[in-house]
């Protein structure tokens, strides 16, 4: 369960997230919908350990995170607005080197899902820097699916993808919840969640 | 106890009101202090035996050198408290030393060739403590280049704390340089084990305009810090009220 | 100590990321044979400069190898982290869980292995083109070894503190140059020595004690670095 408590946060002289709280337990979603240049992506940098907030708690499971930093990255899945793949190796390959710094590799289990993102009509031979931006968001969620993390955040998950992208977005997040996840979301559009559990925060000032 | 005091003098209000406070404190010792020293130095003392009046430029040279180690060392640590303990001050103290140090460097610099050309038959020598001591200017200017080349100022002020304090191993360097390696220069003749090697007539007027320099550092360093303050706190509640009393 | 949900230790993550850099290498290797090509090229200009016979050029030579080594090192450098810090790889590292800095010291390991190595293989060569005698390829080959080591790793320094800065390349080279001359003053005094035929033993025991304290302080304070530059 992820607690934040009067963050409060300043990018320079800007004070950004002015006591920013709220709570989100296991098979919870919460959507930031906050306007443009309000903070959503530096909320989820704070809790992701990129930036420091100067006053304020984020704790995990009753623990404040800035004790236990490793191991609740561990705990932790951080889509940010680069999908983190390297454009000479192939997807599969991609998934293997991202997933083998905190697990042993199944070959299986990888393909598995990158048929569920859709992904499995492709040359396996080709590298992801020939892949359409959408393709390569799907990756991203097929090494999403596999990482072994219980709270997920995004950072416009939604953006570069099509129809079908949207689905398979919308399955892997289904899913996840299933298997008692929890995730922040910062998006420009409310997702449909079908069956979840998914506040939306309008603006930082309103009650989350 | 100490760490209370050490965030309360943190605390950019309360740096303001104790720096503006003590500058008279400093400034006006220093005026006198350097004043003295230097007349002492450069017309009461008696002429060198070898190098009869060449060597007074030494009450410009010694000072500014040990000075240009001192700023770089203060100035290190202010920005290792900002980086470590994230206190703003110390990187606001910081940036205050930088040119400052830059200048003392320098000064020491010019000053060596305009004594090294008379003495030694040449204007720069390769030597290590003259190289170190140049690399010192060089770590002053990269503090300024990379906090210039970042646009986001708190990266800004912890990535140039970080080379900051990367480059303090370079201060022992330059004054160790003559001890570890033969060098041209000469070896310390006043912080030695044995004891200063200078005769009184001449070593009292150096304390003195060192003493001179180190309260101008002090008191320029005060100054240029409550302006950087002022400068990043524009936005502070405090300084409205400030203003009005 | 590793957290429960990390079936790997730091090793095996280490040699992940080893692995993966050699691939990707093996896949685009343009861009290591760049500070190679640079490092040839700019220790041909010394005797086309200098028109000299010789002996002459034997004197310059530690002198003129110990330079390009060192530009060619911090233009090698300048790649070190910017691929993986431009497509958020290195945010993955820091979020991982394993620690931060062994990732990065592999990164730079693996870097060293694919450019500093090289050179040092290339420097004697080098060394005979500008007139040194072939007995002291040992000798050469030894100080530019130990010295690419020390310059691989304070390089990672600055590179971290550079990371992602529009004119990263020119102030790379403004911050680094100072903090590499102890290793060129040693270093080219040891080639130097080689190529006179005499023990050079003094000069190389300073390289290998810099070599040392580059190991033990540099990965830290790279990784601060590169965490300062995430943020």
């Amino acid at each position: 369960m992820l607690e934040v408590k009067q963050l409060h946060l300043w990018r320079g002289d800007r004070h950004l997230l002015k006591g920013v709280g709220f709570a989100l337990h296991s098979g919870q979603a919460l959507q930031l919908l906050w306007p443009n240049g309000t903070g959503k992506t530096s909320l989820l940098r704070c809790i992701a350990g990129f930036l420091y907030a100067e006053e304020g708690q984020v704790l995990w499971d009753g623990s404040p995170v800035a004790r236990t930093r490793d191991a609740f990255n561990c705990q932790l899945a951080y889509l940010g607005h680069e999908p983190a793949l390297k454009g000479d190796l192939t997807a599969i390959e991609n998934l293997r080197y991202s997933l083998g710094l905190r697990h042993k590799v199944n070959e299986a289990q990888m393909q598995a899902a990158l048929q569920t993102a859709g992904l499995a009509h492709l040359d396996p031979q080709q590298p992801v820097r020939s892949f359409s931006a959408g393709q390569r968001k799907r990756v991203a969620l097929a090494r999403l699916s596999l990482w072994r993390a219980r709270l997920w955040l995004l950072d416009e998950p939604a953006a570069n993808l099509d129809a079908a992208g949207q689905a398979v977005l919308g399955a892997t997040l289904v899913q996840h919840f299933a298997n008692g996840g929890s995730a922040l979301i910062a998006t420009h559009q409310p997702l449909e969640l079908p069956g979840i559990d998914a506040r939306r925060w309008l603006s930082p000032e309103a009650a989350s | 106890m100490a760490w209370t005091w050490l965030h309360r003098f943190g605390s950019p209000p309360h740096f303001y009101r104790v720096a503006g406070k003590l500058i008279p404190w400093f400034a006006w010792p220093a005026a006198v202090l350097i004043a003295v020293g230097l007349v002492w130095g450069l017309v009461i003392a008696p002429p060198d035996a070898l190098q009869s009046d060449a060597y007074r430029v030494i009450y410009v040279h010694v000072p500014n050198a040990w000075l240009s180690l001192m700023a770089y060392t203060v100035m290190a640590v202010a920005a290792g408290v900002g980086l470590i303990w994230r206190i703003k001050v110390g990187h606001a103290v910081a940036v205050a030393i930088a040119p400052v140090g830059a200048m003392f460097t320098a000064v020491a610099l010019v000053t060596g060739m305009l004594w090294g050309e008379p003495t030694w038959g040449t204007w720069w020598v390769w030597d290590p403590r003259l190289v170190f001591e140049l690399v010192l200017l060089f770590f002053f200017m990269g503090y300024s280049a990379l906090r210039g080349a970042i646009e986001d100022p708190d990266r800004a002020d912890r990535a140039s704390a970080l080379l900051a304090i990367v480059g303090v191993v370079n201060v022992p360097l330059v004054h160790y340089s003559v001890v570890i390696w033969r060098s041209v220069h000469q070896g310390s003749t006043v912080f030695r084990s044995g004891g200063p090697a200078m005769p009184a007539s001449m070593l009292w007027p150096l304390l003195v305009a060192a003493l001179g320099y180190t309260f101008f550092f002090g008191a320029i360093l005060l100054l240029r810090a409550r302006a950087e303050v002022l400068n990043r706190e524009r936005s502070g509640s405090w300084l409205a009220q400030l203003a009005e009393d | 100590m590793s957290s429960p949900a990390l079936e790997i230790g730091a090793l095996a993550a280490a040699r992940n990321v080893v692995a993966r850099d050699l691939l990707l290498a093996f896949r685009r290797p343009g861009d290591w044979l760049q500070p190679l090509a640079f490092f040839v090229i700019v220790t041909m200009l010394f005797p086309l400069a200098l028109n000299s016979e010789p002996s002459v050029l034997r004197t310059i030579a530690p002198g003129a190898l110990w330079v390009a080594l060192l530009l060619a090192s911090v233009l090698a450098l300048d790649f070190l982290y910017r691929e993986d810090g431009h497509d958020g790889t290195l945010e993955q590292f820091a979020l991982s869980g394993q620690p931060f800095a062994v990732l990065l010291l592999a990164k730079t390991a693996t870097h060293w292995l694919l450019t500093g190595l090289p050179l040092a293989i290339v420097g004697p060569l080098a060394a005979v083109s500008l007139g040194a005698p072939g007995g002291s390829m040992p000798g050469v080959l030894g100080s530019v070894l130990l010295g690419s080591v020390s310059l691989s790793l304070l390089g990672s320094i600055g590179a971290g503190l550079t990371l992602g800065l529009r004119r990263g390349g020119a102030l790379l080279s403004l911050l680094l140059l100072p903090l590499l001359i102890p290793t060129l003053i040693f270093g080219a005094r040891a080639t130097q020595l080689a190529i006179l035929g005499d023990s050079a033993a003094q000069p190389l025991y300073l390289l290998g004690a810099l070599a040392i304290l580059s190991l033990t302080l540099a990965p830290l304070a790279a990784a601060t670095a590169v965490r300062i530059s995430l943020e």
